[in-house]
Order: C-alpha cells, then sequence, then structure tokens
C-alpha cells in the first residue's frame, strides 16, 4: 500500500503540488484528473521517490520511502509512463526484461534467471505482444511500444502501479484493452494502482477512486460518481458538461457541451 | 503531416543487430575468440617492423616469455622485447582503454556518437599532460594523474553543457564536444608556444598519437589501469543498459543513476587520461570499435563492454603497425591511421543518425 500525506512539492519559487493526500490501496484503481499544468505528473513522480517533495511524506507498507534503497522501490513500485527516446537497438523481449533488473541477484552485473525469461514471457502474452517479442522496439508502433512499457511494468510484479498517462498513444480498443488489464493485475495479484489521464470517461469506468487536481491542489477526492459532477467538473475545467448514466455500464458519463448547445445554469 | 515520435524514432535506428537475446555463453564465446584473436595479433605484429627479424626464431622467443634468446642475436632480442613487445602492449592498453571508455559514455549519454576525441575529454587529458611536463617536468607520475583530472574536468564540462531534458541529444552533444575541444586545443596552442623549437616538434607529434616513447614505469600502469578499468565497467554493464533507455526509466526501474554516474565518469576519464599520458591522443577508436562491436554482437553492454575492450586493443595494435612500417624507417602518428579510418566512418554514422 502507497500513502502520500500533504505533500508539498515545489519548483523554485512555483509551487507545482499544495497538501495533497492520497492512499493507494491493493486491488484498487485511483485515476487523477485535472487540466494541464494541475500537478498531476509531478505528484506521480514523487510517489516512486523520482522527486523529492519539499514537505509531506511518501509511506511504502507503513514506512517513509526514504528509507527503501533504490532496488527495493523498484521491486515495489513500477512506472509506465511516456517513453524517452530510443537510441540504440533493442529488442522487445530485452526491453521487457529490464523490468526484471531488480529482482537481479547481483548489484548490476548477473544474467537474467530462466524464472526471469517466464515473467517476461508471460506479460507479454498479457499484453499481446507474444508474437513480437523477437522485434526491435523501433520497429513497433506508438501503440504497441506503449504495451511494451506496460509489459516492462508488469514484469517487474509490483505491488504498486503508477501510470502517466497510459492511454495516451493508444487506438480506441487497445486503451480500454490496456486498462481492463491493470484492473486483471490489480484484482487477481492486489496491487493498487494510479492511472493520470486526460480521458475522463476512462477514469469514470475503470477507477475506484477519483482525484481532481487543478493548480496543485485537491479540489475532490472520492468515487467517480461523486466526483465527476457538472460542478466540480466546471470548477477544475472551466467547461460545462453533461453528466448521465452510461447505459450499459452505469458509470458516469461525461459530455462537454459547447456554445451553440449551451445548457441553461 | 506531423511527425510522431514512434515516426521519429524509426528513423533514428544506426545498426542492425543481431536478434538473439545476449547470453552468458554468447558473451563467453565472443571474448574467447577475441582474446584470442589478440594474443594471435600481439605475437604476429611484434614479428613485423622495419627491422627484419627471423620469424622462427622470434616466435620461439616469444614463446618461451623471453626466457630463451634461441637464434636471435643480442640486437635482435633487444628489439623484440625492449622495443616491440612493450609498444605492442602499449597499443593494446590504450585501444582497450579508449574504447571501453566510447562504449560506456555512449550507453551513459545515450548517443552512439559520444566518444572521447570527439568530446574533447581527450584534448582535456592532453592539456593536463602538458601542464604536468611544464610545470612538473621532472616527476614522470604528474603525468597520468594531472592527464586524469583534465580527462574528469573535460567530461563534465561537456556533461553540463550537453543536458537538456531528454539527456543528450546528438545535436547537443556535438555542439558541447565542439565547444569544448575547440576551447582546449587553444589552449594547447596556447602553452605549446612556451616550449622552445626542438620540444614543439616531437609535442606535435605525440599530440597526434605516438606510441613510441612511453617509459619503462607507465606501461604498467597504463596495462593495469586498462584491465581494471574495463572490469569495473563491465560490472556496471546491466546498470548501463537500463540507463541507455532514458536516466527516468533507468531510475523507476530500480538503478541507483547517480552513483553509476559518477562511477563511469571517474572510471572512463581515468582511462583517457592513462591512455592520452602514454601515447598522445589517438582518435576515433571510442567511435569505431564500439560501433562495430555493437553491429556485430548487439546493444547489450554485458558483450559490448567486454568485446570493445578487446577489440581497441586490436584496432590500434593493427593501426600502430600501419603507422609503424608504411614509410618505414619513418613512422605516422598512430592517431593519424585511427582518423583516416575513424572520420569517414563518423561521417556515415552522422548522416544515418
Amino acid at each position: 500500500m502507497l500513502e502520500a500525506h500533504d505533500l508539498t512539492i515545489r519548483y523554485g519559487q512555483r509551487t507545482a503540488v499544495a497538501n495533497v493526500s492520497l492512499t493507494l490501496r491493493p486491488g484498487e484503481i485511483s485515476a487523477i484528473i485535472g487540466p494541464n499544468g494541475a500537478g498531476k505528473s509531478t505528484f506521480l513522480q514523487s510517489l516512486n521517490g523520482q522527486i523529492k517533495p519539499a514537505s509531506g511524506s511518501v509511506l511504502l507498507d507503513g514506512r517513509s520511502l526514504e528509507k527503501f534503497n533504490r532496488r527495493t522501490i523498484g521491486r515495489r513500485i513500477a512506472v509506465v509512463a511516456q517513453e524517452a527516446e530510443l537510441r540504440f537497438p533493442i529488442t522487445v523481449l530485452e526491453f521487457v526484461l529490464g523490468g526484471r533488473f531488480a529482482w537481479a541477484a547481483n548489484a548490476s552485473w548477473g544474467w537474467e534467471t530462466a524464472h526471469d525469461i517466464e515473467v517476461a514471457d508471460e506479460v507479454l502474452r498479457d499484453t499481446e505482444l507474444a508474437y513480437l517479442s523477437g522485434r526491435l522496439m523501433n520497429e513497433l508502433s506508438g501503440g504497441e511500444r506503449q504495451r511494451a512499457v506496460l509489459a516492462r511494468a508488469l514484469a517487474t510484479e509490483a505491488a504498486v502501479l503508477l501510470l502517466d498517462e497510459p492511454t495516451a498513444n493508444l487506438d480506441l480498443s487497445h486503451q480500454s484493452t490496456l486498462l481492463a488489464l491493470v484492473r486483471k493485475r490489480c484484482e487477481q495479484s492486489h496491487v493498487a494502482a494510479l492511472v493520470v489521464t486526460h480521458d475522463i470517461n476512462l477514469a469514470a469506468q475503470f477507477a475506484d477512486n477519483v482525484l481532481l487536481m487543478k493548480d496543485g491542489k485537491t479540489i475532490s477526492i472520492g468515487k467517480p460518481q461523486e466526483v465527476l459532477t457538472p460542478n466540480l467538473l466546471r470548477i477544475v475545467f472551466d467547461v460545462t458538461v453533461l453528466v448521465d448514466a452510461h447505459p450499459i455500464t452505469g458509470v458516469p458519463r461525461i459530455t462537454p457541451v459547447h456554445d451553440a448547445h449551451r445548457l441553461s445554469q | 503531416m506531423t511527425r510522431t515520435k514512434a515516426d521519429q524514432s524509426r528513423q533514428n535506428v544506426v545498426y542492425v543487430p543481431s536478434r538473439n537475446r545476449t547470453t552468458f555463453r554468447k558473451t563467453l564465446l565472443a571474448c574467447a575468440i577475441l582474446s584470442t584473436g589478440l594474443l594471435a595479433a600481439v605475437v604476429l605484429t611484434s614479428l613485423v617492423g622495419s627491422e627484419r627479424l627471423p620469424a622462427g626464431a622470434s616466435l620461439c622467443a616469444l614463446l618461451s616469455f623471453g626466457r630463451a634468446q634461441c637464434a636471435l642475436t643480442t640486437d635482435q632480442f633487444d628489439i623484440l622485447f625492449q622495443i616491440r613487445l612493450p609498444r605492442i602492449l602499449l597499443a593494446a592498453a590504450v585501444g582497450g582503454s579508449l574504447a571501453t571508455a566510447g562504449a560506456s559514455y555512449q550507453a551513459l549519454l545515450r548517443n552512439p556518437l559520444a566518444e572521447p576525441y570527439l568530446l574533447g575529454i581527450s584534448n582535456g587529458a592532453a592539456v593536463g599532460t602538458m601542464v604536468a611536463l611544464v610545470f612538473f617536468g621532472a616527476n614522470e607520475w604528474s603525468r597520468p594523474l594531472l592527464a586524469f583530472v583534465g580527462a574528469l574536468l573535460a567530461t563534465l564540462a561537456v556533461y553540463r553543457l550537453a543536458r537538456g531534458r531528454a539527456g543528450a541529444t546528438p545535436e547537443r552533444l556535438v555542439l558541447a564536444g565542439v565547444i569544448v575541444t575547440t576551447f582546449l586545443s587553444s589552449v594547447i596552442v596556447f602553452v605549446t608556444t612556451l616550449m622552445d623549437a626542438t620540444r614543439i616538434r616531437s609535442f606535435t607529434f605525440w599530440l597526434l598519437g605516438d606510441l613510441s616513447g612511453t617509459s619503462k614505469n607507465l606501461l604498467p600502469v597504463a596495462i593495469v589501469i586498462a584491465v581494471a578499468g574495463a572490469i569495473v565497467l563491465a560490472a556496471n554493464a546491466r546498470s548501463l543498459n537500463l540507463l541507455m533507455l532514458g536516466e527516468r526509466d533507468a531510475f523507476d526501474l530500480g538503478v541507483e543513476v547517480g552513483r553509476v554516474r559518477i562511477i563511469v565518469f571517474l572510471v572512463a576519464s581515468l582511462l583517457v587520461g592513462s591512455s592520452v599520458a602514454a601515447s598522445g591522443s589517438v582518435g576515433y577508436v571510442g567511435l569505431v570499435v564500439p560501433h562495430l562491436a555493437r553491429l556485430s554482437l548487439g546493444s547489450d553492454n554485458r558483450i559490448t563492454i567486454p568485446a570493445a575492450a578487446f577489440g581497441g586493443a586490436l584496432f590500434v595494435i593493427v593501426a600502430d603497425t600501419v603507422a609503424r612500417t608504411v614509410i618505414a624507417p619513418r613512422e605516422l602518428p598512430v592517431g593519424a591511421i585511427t582518423a583516416l579510418i575513424g572520420a569517414p566512418l563518423f561521417i556515415y554514422l552522422l548522416k544515418r543518425t
């Protein structure tokens, strides 16, 4: 379990995140929604130690994150972020095996064990990349590469998954399969997941818990039905929205309303 | 049509590597083959030179590790063991050092074009050596020491200059290298003017890469540093594999990024410093050899770094043999040969990036 208590993160004079708290529980997916510059990604990056907060604390299984060494954090927390530019050729299998680094018996030398290969093969099957495992990452489409990044994170067998805009490059069909896979992993392996996303409807569909952020502050936190309301969304996004229940799934369905069809306030 | 990041990355592929996963067995095999080749090169090139030595007798003497004179005359024996062999071993140490340093810089800076000579790190070491010569001439240990300091300072300068949010892009890195190289070159020119005419000539020759003049004491140091440095860098190979993908990725996956960076900078600077102190600036080795290693063996540093070590040694031994025989009895600076091979390759790589 990962808890963030009253985190404040500053970049020089600017406060990027102000007193935000969030608890990620095993088996749950939490989502952070907010406009650009709200501090969502900054907040996510402080959860595994990438960014140090100015005040507040992050607790991993009850202990302060600072007390853990990097490798232990690597085994417990995995990150799915936008992939940096690859300038050296690497196959999909080698890329995904990178997720097993934190489990290496030796600090930085050492070779992958048979178990490492098994885990990698399994996550490649789960992310539907098994047929591409011998290909170079550079030969894959943007969506396939994003799935490879998820596969690598799953290969770490971490108890906490942090996903930063994981569906940004994915087509419609892969957006839901990716999050469905995250949901399955959460349920089966008691993994806690946090998804930072721009796609409010996807969050409504998959998240158990939603945090609405604006200008680094928490605007609201709770279940999707409680948080994704027209009032709160107008405060955060400065846009009028219509919220109804999805006819099939029943989750909140958010539709922005543009000028020509303005509803009465 | 706007190009997506995926399209851009697809254009950046520079090599066609092997598709199989790098395993321990594969690495062991590659090292066995390369080390055998290196041994053969040492033996064969010691038979070649401006003085003709009888092949059979020389082989006999070499195989006895210098204990038996076999049928060689005393003069021939001295040429073989006091002049040629030390020079060849130095070439191996210099080549291995520069190639492993190059491979490590490329992994750390995430750029296949990172190379000690091109980045001005060799120049930094040269300035250090010059300062040692001019101000501490009597003490010969001051040379590798100040060369190391010079290389380290140049490394830090390039790193700071080239660092952007996406790591060192090829453009920023080449630019940073140009800035540091040209600045240090002018320093070198300035210090050269403080020397007298006779020393200028031999110094200029040295600056271009000269393996002929090393003292008895510095050779073992160069060899020990080359071997120890290669081992330390190879021991960090798996971390470097992840760092090659990005510092953020590596951090998230559990790599102690700061620690590995410091180790690589220190060790690589030591390797470059000791090479330059011993033999001047031999350029392009750190570019050509790692590139060829990746081309044939893949980009996994666990195999690339050891392969670069052996390959670099081989490359400079051969280049130096050419340098000392092609216009015998006169010599070319070995840096001229490595540049003749390396510069066209660099242009080719730049065009493909």
